[in-house]
C-alpha cells in the first residue's frame, strides 16, 4: 500500500532523488563516533539543529500562554510557571535551550573552524554560519526580555544603549528596537515579541536551508 | 548505484569534480574504511546521541527551574544590571578605562565587529590549502587568544558582580503577587495629600504607599502615631533623619494618616 502511494507520488514528482539527498546517502568513517570516538565533535551541528527544533516546538506552546503587553506579560509568565501543568517544563526546556543552543553553535564553530573544513570550496556555508550565528544571538537577546521582570528590562536597557552608540545610524537602531527615542515600554515588548516570534525565525529558517542544502552538494568535508 | 522507480535521473546532487572546484573531496565510497548508509543506520546511532543529550537537558530543566523575576519596573534607578551569560564578556569588557566613557564606541562597536567581520571572512583571510591547525599557526593563535579573552572577561564579570545583592533585588514580593493587605486607604484624608506631595515619602515607599526596593510596606503598618512620627524625624534603619518637609502639624497629620492604615481583623 505504502509502496503504491510511493509510487504514484513518485511517477508525478519524481521525488526519489529528494529522498536520496535527505536519507539514502552515505556516512564517510571519519565522522562517525561508532568507528572513533573522537568523531563526537562531529555531533555538535546536528545537536545543535535538535535544540534548535525543542526551542520553536517549546516556543509555540509558549505562546499559548504568553500575552505580549506590559500589563499581563510577567503575569501570564507566573501564571505558566506555577499553574499550568508542565507549564515550568515546557519554559524551562525554553529557557535552558536557548542557553544549551548557544554552547552547542559555539562548539560546532569551532569544530569547522580547527578542523579548516571552512575553506574552498565552502566558504559560501560558513558565511551563511556566521549568519545563523548572529539570527541566533538576535534571539536570545530578544527572548531575554519577553518574561518582563526586572532583569530583562535592565539588561534590554543595557543592550539598547551598546546597540545606540554605534556611529551614524545607533539612533535609528535604538528607535527601530525600542519604538521610541527615550522610553523602554509597551512598544519594546511587543516590537521584541515581534522580532522574536516572526522576523528572527523566518530568517533563521531561510539560512538553516541554505545551509543544509550546501552541505548535501558539497558532502562533509574530508578526513584531515 | 541506481534507485530510481523508472524515471531516468537518481543523482548524488554533491556539486561534481570539475576544473574550477579541484578542492571537491573525494567520493564517499572512495574513502577507506567504513562508510555507512545514513537510513536508517546512522540517524539510529545519531538519535542516540541526542537521546543521552536529552536526558542530560531534561535533568537540568527539572533540577533548576528558569528563574524569574519581579515585574519590570524600569522607574527603578536602583537595580544593578546584567546580560544573560553569554553577552557577559562584552559586558565587562565596556567596562575598561580605553573602550567606555569618551573611547565607548570601540568598546561597543568597533571590536565586536571586527571580531564578526573576521570571523565571518575567515575563509578568505585563511586561504591556503593546509586543514590542521599545528599548519596554520596564525588562525589557530588568534582564535585561541579570542576563546581565551572571552572565558577571562566572562570570569572577571562574574567574580565582579555582587551576586547576593543581584538576589535580593528580583525577589518576588506579595505587592508583585497583588497580595496586599486588606487596608481602606482614604483618599480624601489631609494625611494621604501631605503624603503624596512628600517626593522623599513616596520616592521609596510609593504613590501606593506598599513600599519599594529597600523600603517596607505601609500598609497594614503596627505602628502608632508617635512611632510614626518618631521615625519620620530620626529615621530607622536605611531611612534618612529629617528628610520631611514641612511644619510639625502637618508631620503630626500625616503620622496620624500612616497609623490608621492597619489591616482589618
Amino acid at each position: 500500500m505504502l509502496n503504491k502511494i510511493y509510487d504514484w507520488v513518485d511517477e508525478r514528482l519524481d521525488i526519489t532523488p529528494i529522498w536520496r539527498d535527505i536519507a539514502d546517502h552515505e556516512v564517510p568513517e571519519h565522522v562517525n563516533p561508532a568507528h572513533h570516538f573522537s568523531a563526537f565533535v562531529y555531533c555538535f551541528g546536528g545537536l545543535t539543529f535538535f535544540i534548535t527544533v525543542i526551542q520553536i516546538l517549546s516556543g509555540m506552546f509558549l505562546t499559548m500562554y504568553y500575552v505580549p503587553d506590559v500589563e499581563n506579560a510577567w503575569k501570564s509568565v507566573y501564571y505558566l510557571q506555577n499553574e499550568v501543568a508542565f507549564g515550568e517544563i515546557v519554559r524551562g526546556m525554553h529557557h535552558w535551550g536557548a542557553s544549551l543552543v548557544i554552547v552547542m553553535m559555539f562548539l560546532h564553530t569551532l569544530r569547522v573552524f580547527f578542523t579548516g573544513s571552512y575553506k574552498k570550496p565552502r566558504e559560501l556555508n560558513w558565511i551563511v554560519g556566521v549568519g545563523i550565528f548572529c539570527v541566533m544571538l538576535g534571539l536570545g537577546f530578544t527572548g531575554y526580555l519577553l518574561p518582563w521582570d526586572m532583569k530583562a528590562v535592565f539588561a534590554t536597557k543595557v543592550g539598547i544603549q551598546i546597540a545606540a552608540s554605534v556611529p551614524f545610524i545607533g539612533e535609528l537602531i535604538k528607535i527601530l528596537l525600542a519604538g521610541d527615542a527615550e522610553i523602554l515600554g509597551a512598544q519594546t515588548l511587543t516590537r521584541f515579541f515581534a522580532i522574536h516570534v516572526f522576523f528572527l525565525p523566518a530568517v533563521l529558517f531561510a539560512l538553516l536551508a541554505v545551509h543544509f542544502i550546501m552541505i548535501r552538494r558539497q558532502g562533509i568535508s574530508g578526513p584531515l | 548505484m541506481h534507485r530510481g522507480k523508472g524515471m531516468k535521473f537518481v543523482g548524488d546532487s554533491r556539486v561534481k569534480m570539475n576544473d574550477r572546484m579541484p578542492n571537491i573531496p573525494k567520493d564517499y565510497s572512495e574513502y577507506p574504511g567504513k562508510t555507512e548508509a545514513f537510513w536508517p543506520d546512522f540517524l539510529l546511532k545519531e538519535w542516540m546521541v541526542g537521546a543521552v543529550f536529552l536526558i542530560g537537558y531534561l535533568l537540568l530543566t527539572v533540577a533548576h527551574p528558569s528563574p524569574l523575576e519581579g515585574p519590570a519596573d524600569p522607574t527603578n534607578a536602583s537595580y544593578i544590571p546584567l546580560p544573560d551569560w553569554y553577552f557577559l564578556f562584552l559586558y565587562q569588557l565596556l567596562k575598561y578605562t580605553y573602550v567606555s566613557g569618551p573611547y565607548n564606541v570601540i568598546g561597543a562597536v568597533i571590536i565586536p565587529g571586527l571580531a564578526v567581520a573576521a570571523l565571518a571572512l575567515a575563509p578568505f583571510l585563511d586561504k591556503g590549502p593546509e586543514r590542521r591547525p599545528s599548519k596554520r599557526p596564525l588562525p589557530t593563535a588568534f582564535m585561541l587568544l579570542t576563546l581565551a579573552s572571552m572565558v577571562y572577561l566572562t570570569w572577571e564579570s562574574v567574580a565582579h558582580h555582587d551576586w547576593e545583592a543581584a538576589k535580593a533585588q528580583g525577589v518576588i514580593t506579595d505587592k508583585d503577587l497583588g497580595l496586599l493587605p486588606d487596608v481602606e486607604i482614604d483618599e480624601t484624608s489631609p494625611g494621604y495629600e501631605i503624603f503624596q506631595s512628600q517626593a522623599s515619602c513616596i520616592g521609596c515607599h510609593g504613590g501606593d504607599l506598599a513600599g519599594g526596593t529597600g523600603a517596607p510596606m505601609l500598609l497594614g503598618n503596627e505602628l502608632t502615631a508617635e512611632e510614626v512620627a518618631e521615625v519620620i524625624k530620626n529615621g530607622r534603619g536605611a531611612m534618612p533623619a529629617g528628610v520631611f518637609e514641612g511644619t510639625d502639624e502637618e508631620l503630626q497629620i500625616l503620622a496620624e494618616f500612616i497609623a490608621s492604615l492597619k489591616e482589618k481583623e
